[in-house]
């Protein structure tokens, strides 16, 4: 390139969308290839049965890889049930017919979507990344474009291996601050979503830069970037950095050469001067562990607050929809949200299902008992997980304090393969959403870290977990 | 553009405008579990989620229908246009919200805003989502206890009420997919030789 030519600079989310752009017509979306497709049983049956009808084949079945997870169940021997059964064996009937890569039941690698991917080494920086599933922002992680797609979109994937997008508009969300004891990536998310709200990033990709997100490990990463979609963003990312290539060294499915390739990925940064179309500051040097009141992740507050009053909300419909959440949760504003009894905690989710997340949970109950009258439920993200969280003894801990050690799955999260709260009781849980029936038909959820959740399963109460450690 | 390719035409997914009375759900943030719980996606099809649009909060705790529920009211049969609050259609990117809303009969709604999931996923499966400024949408959720018929015209980006009119943006590419029920991706596979380019473009780079 000649000096005289002006380099434009160009935002991280920039660099990946014009890499990928196979076609661009003035008014019609872009055409973007997708480098990495994710599969799983819930979104995928209608669209094979699309490719069936149509007589079309899967065009990239090595860029395709699939899992089961949303609807299998987690207790060790347990049979899904018949409609379960016939979703999970679909799949693994199109993964055959098609050629496509599946880690089904019983696979070593099995585990939800969102946490086998990238410790499989198949999420790597600059890639885009679908899959038909709102949480698919998690693999933003490590420097790729990744976002969630409906069933018809699952179909023009695996048909085309590319997707119609309208480029979306970008944000730098800039974090700053050391974090306090006690205090966690999902306190961070949490605290970002009760600031811009739930549609605060609609149509818009975040890029989350700042002191605090440099400081942050891979899976810290992930948590912040999972629940991006909880603040209506397409996308969450972070620039890959010596802690992503140290993540990525060794990586099974690694994509080889890989100085060459950390070479190239050192490149996907934002350029001095590039533009953000809006910019979002959040300071988290005292941030006090938050926890979820209502019946949205951007209703959150600090563990240390009151349940607010309706009467505050800025405007008519806020204060509605503040008193329709605290009616179905059962919750008086005013009081303290400490202290509030929870029956149910849940650790797991692609939010906080990894082995960090289980060291986290078991730092609180290693020599603690689980409250009389608390059932406590931990997870594992993936087998892999699962194996190292019982090389560690982790198992035995959460055994010894009283909680239930299970196999892989979205579990209580989604609460369509037999783990549920009750409707009425309430659970603290390390997942991603706690609206109307989330967790079952009427469940109420309080959305917190894993040290706040296991602290909670301790105290049989929401609690302060700085009290604890 | 090339405008949508005429193959593989889905005529189902055609609209060009709907006439028909309101229903109004006045609420804010309405996210996809909400429109359609996770228990009901235990299916391979799209059949069947119509008559679960909406379930926990059409139907009391002992299963009965909510007498007071818009969509459970007598005089609200038939409704083709759902009036919502802010952010309809946010969270889970399940596209069973639109195939439950399609199966109820729902062709249009309109709101404030919408979640992009969502948006994309109900262009897809024939319905219209209408944004207007928050005073249009109360005027029209107004109407929720009349049998005053409003129509949603795609072709002019206008809703019309007996004593107003409102229009609306929608992307333009969109808007042709649905005055000609096409569905994209026999767009998309009209540019087979273009994507072909592109990964051979991308070996060679990789190789090079």
């Amino acid at each position: 390139m000649s000096s005289s030519e002006t380099v434009v600079p160009r935002t991280l989310f920039e660099k990946i969308w014009d890499s990928h752009l196979v076609v661009s017509e003035p008014g019609a979306p872009a055409l973007l290839y997708i480098d990495l497709h994710l599969v799983h049983e819930v979104t995928s049956p209608q669209a094979f049965a699309g490719l069936r009808k149509r007589g079309l084949s899967v065009r990239r079945p090595g860029r395709t890889v699939a899992t089961v997870d949303h609807s299998i169940p987690t207790l060790q021997g347990a049979q899904a049930d018949p409609l379960a059964a016939a979703q999970i064996a679909m799949l693994e009937k199109n993964a055959a017919e098609f050629g496509i890569r599946l880690f089904g039941a019983g696979s070593p690698s099995q585990g939800i979507v969102h946490v086998i991917g990238p410790e499989l080494g198949f999420t790597q920086p600059g890639m885009t990344i679908v899959c038909g599933d709102s949480h698919t922002s998690t693999h933003g992680a490590f420097g790729a474009l990744a976002f969630g797609i409906g069933t018809s979109e699952v179909e023009h994937v695996l048909a085309s291996q590319c997707i119609l997008q309208h480029r979306p508009r970008t944000a730098e969300v800039r974090i700053e601050g050391t974090l306090q004891p006690g205090v966690t990536a999902k306190d961070v998310i949490l605290a970002l979503l009760a600031k811009i709200g739930i549609g605060g990033g609609t149509g818009h990709v975040f890029e989350y830069t700042g002191s605090t997100v440099r400081a942050f490990s891979m899976e810290e990463r992930m948590t912040l970037c999972n629940m991006s979609i909880e603040g209506g963003a397409r996308a969450g990312m972070i620039a890959p950095d010596d802690t992503t290539f140290a993540y990525m060294a060794g990586r099974k499915h690694d994509p080889g050469q890989f100085d060459d390739a950390v070479r190239n990925w050192r490149l996907l940064r934002t350029d001095p001067g590039a533009h953000y179309d809006m910019t979002i500051s959040l300071d988290v040097a005292n941030l006090p562990p938050m926890v979820t009141f209502g019946t949205n992740p951007g209703m959150g507050i600090p563990v240390t607050a009151n349940i607010p009053e309706p009467g505050m909300a800025k405007d008519a419909a806020g204060r509605a929809s503040l008193e329709k959440a605290l009616a179905y949760m059962g919750l008086r504003p005013g009081t303290p949200i400490a202290g509030q009894p929870v029956q149910h905690a849940f650790i797991g989710s692609c939010t906080n299902g990894r082995l960090s997340d289980l060291r986290m949970a078991a730092s609180i109950l290693r020599g603690r008992k689980v409250a009389a009258g608390v059932r406590l439920l931990v997870v594992p993200g993936s087998q892999h997980v699962k194996r190292q969280a019982e090389q560690e003894g982790l198992d035995h801990v959460f055994k010894e304090a009283g909680g239930e050690w299970r196999e892989p799955g979205c579990s209580m999260c989604i609460a369509m393969n037999g783990d549920d709260v009750p409707a009425g009781e309430y659970a603290v849980s390390t997942s991603n959403r706690n609206f109307e029936g989330r967790q079952g038909k009427g469940s109420r959820t309080f959305l917190a870290s894993p040290l706040t959740a296991a602290a909670a399963a301790v105290a049989g109460t929401i609690v302060d977990v700085r009290t604890f450690v | 553009m090339n405008g949508p390719a005429r193959t593989l035409a889905h005529p189902s997914h055609g609209f060009t405008s709907v006439r028909s009375i309101i229903a109004s759900l006045p609420m804010e943030n309405i996210d996809t579990d909400q429109i359609i719980p996770a228990r009901f996606l235990k299916i391979t099809d799209k059949a069947g989620l119509g008559e679960h649009v909406f379930e926990d909060l059409r139907r009391a705790p002992d299963g009965s229908l909510r007498a007071d529920f818009p969509l459970n009211r007598s005089d609200r049969a038939g409704a083709a246009i759902l009036v919502a609050g802010d952010n309809f259609g946010c969270g889970s990117s399940r596209e069973h919200a639109a195939w439950a809303l399609s199966g109820a009969g729902i062709r249009v709604v309109v709101s404030t805003s919408f979640a992009d999931i969502f948006r994309g996923n109900a262009l897809k499966n024939g319905i219209l989502p209408v944004v207007l400024p928050a005073a249009e949408v109360r005027r029209l959720a107004g109407l929720d206890r009349t049998t005053t018929a409003v129509t949603v015209d795609l072709k002019t980006q206008e809703v019309q009420w007996p004593d107003g009119r409102a229009s609306f943006q929608i992307d333009p590419f969109a808007r042709a997919c649905l005055l000609e029920g096409v569905d994209e991706l026999g767009y998309i596979l009209a540019h087979d030789d273009a994507i072909t380019a592109f990964e051979q473009r991308r070996k060679g780079a990789a190789g090079a």
